[in-house]
């Protein structure tokens, strides 16, 4: 037996659990989704969806939501990670890894703690619900914006904007022609991490005493009412969702890192 | 270039503000006696022993870390086995093995839960209360991130140590466990650890397949933020506050660490320059 063993064998029961549990609930979920509940095959569930003004507004409402909390993201995870990238401090070490801390704070806790604050400075949570939804997202992705971002910026090589200005370029024309675009890639990064859990992390909503649904909260309550065509019709909706913006938006590059792993 | 010097510490100090003063906030109130922050307030310790003497609090906090801890060893075995197997694997071979193990880690966790869920408890009818719907759910979550801290690893690695071990007479698989893994051990250390934090942050496949009575730390702060019962909304804060104390102990352990590492570093450096 000594000599049959081949390293590529290791792999055998990793190879079995993601065939298990990770390619089977796929094909579980597209069975499901092409039936009723009587198991007659058909498309009634898509239908359904698509011809249902709350289902369709949902699906609306939560890409409308997806696509301010990355914007915000953005716009403040970028600064931040462009300020602590070209500094010259010699903590950049730290205060980097305060601002990824908080990834690693359970974020149920965290949101509480912006719910009670909230509660303090608005009274009535439920007056203001998507500006309260957009901040709550925000407040728990915005790391996952200022990792990549910084990361990006800080391998830019920094004699290429010296050159730019050798080369008669201002500071404006050296960001926007040289840094932004290398930085791009980060940026990419980030929203692939911030836009789809946007979509579909209901829990921050339901605890800033959110009546409003996204995609997430669809599948949280055909779950509660055992309707699991429903919820899979959802869930391969989000998948198809993905997989688009996967396709578009390109970058698996850089999501290995993403979470924290860079800086462990 | 004098002006830069005033803007980059004060974006930093209020991106920074605007991470920390919610939890600071709560971590000041849950050393009182107030039910909703803001409010007057004297100095109280009772939501720590609140939280320290509940039996139902520490069971959970106790579930909580057994489940990171077991799910972060499967996952790490599971990641690291994988990471081998595919890197070792034919081109074609290895890059199935990443297109699915990609799968969960772009999926929406709601998504992987309820499907890990419809699977093995209404497929195949296995009880939520077993906990293996729950520890393999997770493990989908955790798994994939091993995988791709310790597959770099290997590519880092000179090919040629573990030739030369199996020259030198080692077995193929006396030269894996002694050659290899010592070498990709950062990887697989750090693996670790990620597994463990994705396991405590999870919600959605906790929720979606743990036995009813038994709670992880997001799902029991979920139900009571929905709940009515003030002293263990406070107790929480105390909760939220000691998390956020080891958290900020760990970080600066790391921090120190590191800054060690490089200094001593630059003075191996130093000394061999000179």
């Amino acid at each position: 037996m000594k000599g049959t063993f081949q390293r590529k064998y290791l792999g055998i029961p990793y190879a079995l659990y993601l065939l298990v549990f990770v390619i089977m609930p796929l094909i579980v979920i597209v069975k499901y989704a092409f039936t009723d509940a009587s198991g007659r095959p058909g498309i009634g569930n898509f239908i359904n969806f698509f011809t249902d003004p709350n289902t369709l507004g949902t699906l609306v409402y939560s890409l409308f939501l997806a696509f301010a909390t990355t914007m915000i993201c953005l716009l403040i995870a970028y600064p931040a990670a462009y300020c602590l990238a070209m500094s010259k401090i010699s903590s950049k070490g730290a205060i980097l890894m305060l601002m990824i801390m908080p990834m690693w704070i359970n974020f149920t806790l965290r949101i509480t703690a912006l719910k009670e604050l909230l509660t303090m400075i608005e009274g009535n949570l439920a007056l203001h619900p998507f500006a309260n939804s957009v901040i709550g997202m925000t407040y728990d992705f915005l790391p996952f914006m200022i990792l990549p971002i910084y990361n990006q910026i800080s391998r830019i090589d920094k004699s290429l904007l010296e050159a730019a200005s050798d080369l008669g370029a201002d500071q404006v024309q050296a960001f926007l022609r040289v840094l932004l675009p290398l930085s791009m890639p980060g940026v990419i990064s980030g929203i692939s991490m911030v836009f789809l859990p946007a979509m579909t992390n209901y829990v921050v909503l339901d605890m800033l005493y959110n009546s409003t649904y996204i995609m997430g909260s669809l599948i949280g309550s055909y779950f509660s009412a055992y309707d699991w065509h429903g919820g899979s019709t959802i869930s391969l909706i989000l998948l198809v969702i993905i997989c688009i913006f996967t396709l578009v938006v390109g970058g698996d590059e850089g999501e290995k890192n993403v979470r924290g792993g860079s800086v462990l | 270039m004098k002006k830069k010097s005033i803007v980059t510490p004060l974006v930093l100090l209020i991106v920074l503000l605007l991470i920390y003063a919610p939890i600071l906030i709560l971590a000041f109130y849950s050393f009182t006696d107030a039910s909703t922050i803001g409010q007057k307030a004297v100095f109280s310790l009772q939501n720590y022993v609140t939280l320290f003497t509940t039996p139902e609090l520490a069971e959970m906090i106790r579930g909580t870390l057994l489940l990171a801890v077991g799910v972060a060893v499967l996952s790490t075995i599971l990641g690291t086995l994988g990471a081998l197997g595919s890197f070792y694997s034919k081109p074609a071979a290895t890059s199935v093995y990443r297109i699915v193990n990609q799968v969960p880690v772009v999926n929406a966790d709601v998504v992987t839960g309820f499907s890990v869920c419809i699977l093995l408890v209404i497929v195949f009818g296995i009880n939520k209360d077993t906990f293996f719907p729950l520890v393999a759910g997770q493990t989908v979550i955790c798994a994939p991130f091993v995988y791709l801290s310790v597959y770099p690893k290997l590519g880092q690695m000179d090919p040629f140590i573990y030739e030369a071990a199996l020259d030198l007479g080692a077995s193929p698989s006396v030269a894996v466990r002694k050659v290899v893994i010592p070498q990709i051990m950062p990887g697989i250390v750090s693996g670790f650890v990620m597994a463990v934090t994705l396991s405590l942050d999870d919600y959605f496949v906790a929720t979606y397949t743990k036995p009813a009575s038994f709670d992880t730390i997001s799902t029991y702060v979920v139900n009571a933020t929905r709940g009515s019962q003030t002293d263990i909304k406070t107790a929480l804060w105390a909760l939220s506050t000691v998390i956020f104390a080891i958290v900020l102990i760990i970080c600066i352990g790391m921090n120190r660490s590191t800054s060690n590492k490089d200094k001593k570093k630059a003075n191996k450096m130093r000394r061999a320059n000179a």
